[in-house]
């Protein structure tokens, strides 16, 4: 018994070599406060994805780790992941939706030999900074890039862009102005709002004025989403036929019942929606609508933590449960595999991932839901942010 | 010119918008002495309740918001019996302790009970339409809100300053004891003027819900500004609420179209300078 709990305590001491049974996951997200159902999809992303593939690789058992961070806040972000990777032992780090929270816990992975696998933060930067991040989710630059090439062959040539002003937007702003110059169209003036914003009449009145045929916008989901797009309409701009250009995040599924008629038939790019018709999704949708409960609040960041299982799930394999964080994002570099939002791959370089983006409509279903319906495909974008950072 | 009008229009109604919201503090805080941090809470209340008969047992706007109103005023009651009756005349730092500890705990119920996602308050028809005024179109609902808030701040200063009720509050909020000496039963006017600024918060919070949608966080979200409007316009004074709203929406409003890129600046530094100069608000009485 005595050398038993001495080769145990061996074993623990040497990080869990080889029969290591139980192999957790630390997952970062916002699990409570206004971001709480960004969150949830996290978790249910997660759930479904283990709900259809087991919870062991090998002999291993996964076990997930939680760790809640309301709103964006580096300092606690780094905290709660060298917490999970001290104390709690875990050999992966996942989840982060905000940038600022995945920048903060890249400076550990390094020293504590543990690969991060980012399943929402979508400034193009983070990958840069440590060769143990890989994304599973999108970039800003991403989805913002395609929507520039549909209002330019649509016919419309002079934009006006309005951004809310925080990275992602200034990100946003940067992505459709230089997508939409190389296709030869003008923005005729870039606009920052205030985060704070409640009333965006006068906004409107500034757009009125700039004399464009088309607005790009890019601000995060949630009540600003909603006002933004009701002063649109309200305004007036809608019946003088200016059009509206923006990435998918404005009509994330979850705020679809509140925007509801008043967004109908705006034009959105993303890599995901939840009725995006194949098999895979299928699949998908339902064991993640088992996990959230609700079905009207699962939205993007869920299929970000699907595949970003499949990512751990893979790395898990690479290394026979062994904790070689190299060895583990070596293998999944150049992985390919059909995620429900299409066909997808990990690209070598970036170790940031491919994907289709999709351009959607927000359409009405016969049961009188909204939801985005897709009608054209890019197929297999990379990231254009990290080469114009270059 | 055309562009200034458009301003004003704009600035008039997200005043009018900040006033129907705001002015139930200002009566909880300049007549009853309550720095009631909850007001947001009760507000977001209104909205759950208006947008569950409007959007799901398909009632009428104007039923809704009567039920918002109504519904609210019930819910605060037993809340104003056990807890807020024990801080009448507490210190500051007690009372702003207790009312923030009621926002948590209503932003949590309100987060399990419906959700985390929006909540929209369908409006009827003819608030939907656009409205030309002939240089601009503006929403019905717009001109919808500034005539609430004309109503409210008439109906409101009529009550206080005109009825046999208005007079009785006043004597309480002045000298407690004076006036229950002389057979003013106190309690029972502080509850009825609870109820009031309760209601009308709730009120608010239905109408002003186009701007400020009704989540669980609208709570906080929105606290600073509400409580900004109040300093401004000094506690307790109606042309004051009225006065701070029009002034702080119109600077924002035009700051808004000119600078955007300047966010809050001038919407602060507004606060800052109306401030200094008078301390106690536009209208603020002397203690």
């Amino acid at each position: 018994m005595k050398t038993f709990t001495i080769a145990a305590l061996a074993a623990a001491l040497l990080g869990g070599v080889a029969h290591a049974d139980t192999i957790k996951v630390g997952v970062v997200g916002p699990f409570s406060g206004p971001f709480a159902l960004q969150g949830k999809n996290f978790k249910a992303g997660i759930d479904a994805y283990m709900a259809l593939n087991g919870n062991t690789v090998g002999d291993d058992t996964i076990e997930i780790i939680y760790r809640d961070i309301p709103t964006a806040d580096p300092a606690q972000s780094k905290a709660l992941s060298q917490e999970l990777v001290v104390k709690e032992g875990v050999q992966y780090l996942a989840g982060f939706y905000f940038t600022p929270d995945a920048m903060a816990a890249t400076p550990l992975l390094e020293q504590a030999n543990v690969p991060m696998v980012v399943m929402n933060a979508a400034t193009s930067a983070i990958v840069t900074k440590s060769p143990y991040v890989v994304r599973t989710s999108f970039t800003t630059w991403q989805t913002s890039t395609p929507i520039a090439k549909v209002a330019f062959d649509g016919g419309t040539k002079k934009v006006i862009s309005v951004v809310s002003d925080y990275g992602p937007g200034v990100d946003a702003e940067a992505a459709f102005k230089a997508g939409f110059e190389k296709a030869g169209g003008a923005v005729v003036e870039a606009i920052r709002m205030p985060l704070q914003t409640n009333d965006f009449s006068p906004i409107m009145q500034r757009i009125k004025d700039s004399g464009a045929e088309g607005v790009f916008a890019f601000l995060p989901s949630g009540p600003t989403t909603l006002g933004f797009v009701k002063a649109f309409n309200e305004n007036g701009l809608k019946d003088a036929g200016v059009k509206f250009f923006a990435p998918g995040d404005l009509t994330q599924e979850s705020d679809l019942p509140a925007l509801g008629e008043s967004a109908l038939g705006l034009q959105t790019t993303f890599h995901y929606a939840v009725s995006h018709g194949s098999a895979e999704n299928k699949k998908f949708v339902e064991a993640a609508v088992k996990a959230i409960g609700n079905p009207a609040e699962l939205s993007f960041p869920s299929v970000g933590a699907y595949d970003g299982m499949h990512v751990i799930y893979k790395m898990i394999e690479a290394t026979g449960g062994e904790q070689d964080a190299a060895k583990a994002v070596e293998a999944v570099k150049g992985l390919s595999w059909e995620s429900p939002r299409g066909p997808v791959t990990i690209d070598p370089e970036s170790r940031h991932i491919t994907q289709n983006i999709y351009l959607r409509e927000v359409a009405k279903a016969e049961d009188g839901t909204y939801y985005n319906k897709e009608i054209q495909t890019f197929e297999k974008q990379g990231d254009p942010g990290l080469a114009a950072a270059k | 010119m055309q562009t200034v009008f458009s301003i004003g229009v704009d600035a008039l109604a997200y005043g009018m918008v900040l006033f129907v919201i705001s002015i139930g503090l200002s009566v909880t805080m300049g007549l009853m002495r309550v720095v009631n941090l909850a007001h947001g809470a009760f507000a977001m209340i209104g909205g759950y309740i208006a947008s569950y008969a409007a959007r799901d047992l398909g009632l009428g706007y104007a039923v809704a918001v009567m039920l918002a109103v109504v519904g609210t005023i019930l819910i605060a009651i037993p809340v104003e019996r056990l807890l807020y009756r024990r801080i009448y005349g507490q210190p500051e730092l007690t009372q702003v302790l207790m009312t923030i500890g009621i926002t948590f705990c209503i932003i949590g119920i309100a987060n399990y009970v419906f959700g985390p996602t929006l909540k929209t308050i369908p409006t009827p028809e003819a608030l939907r339409e656009p409205v030309s005024l002939g240089f601009r179109t503006v929403s019905a609902h717009r001109l919808f809100v500034i005539g609430c808030g004309l109503a409210v701040a008439l109906g409101l200063w009529y009550f206080i300053e005109r009825t046999a009720f208005g007079v009785k509050l006043r004597a309480s909020v002045d000298n407690a004891a004076m006036a229950a000496a002389l057979g003013v039963k106190t309690q029972v006017v502080y509850a009825v003027s609870f109820a009031v600024a309760v209601g009308l918060a709730a009120f608010g919070g239905v109408v002003g819900a186009e701007l400020l949608p009704i989540e669980p966080y609208y709570a906080l979200r929105y606290m600073v500004t509400f409580l900004v409007v109040v300093s401004v316009g000094g506690a307790g004074s109606i042309p004051g609420a009225l006065a701070a709203c029009l002034l702080l929406g119109g600077i924002d409003t035009t700051g808004r179209y000119l600078m955007p890129e300047f966010g809050e600046f001038f919407f602060y530094l507004a606060v800052i300078a109306i401030v200094w100069l008078f301390p106690r608000g536009l209208a603020g009485r002397a203690k």
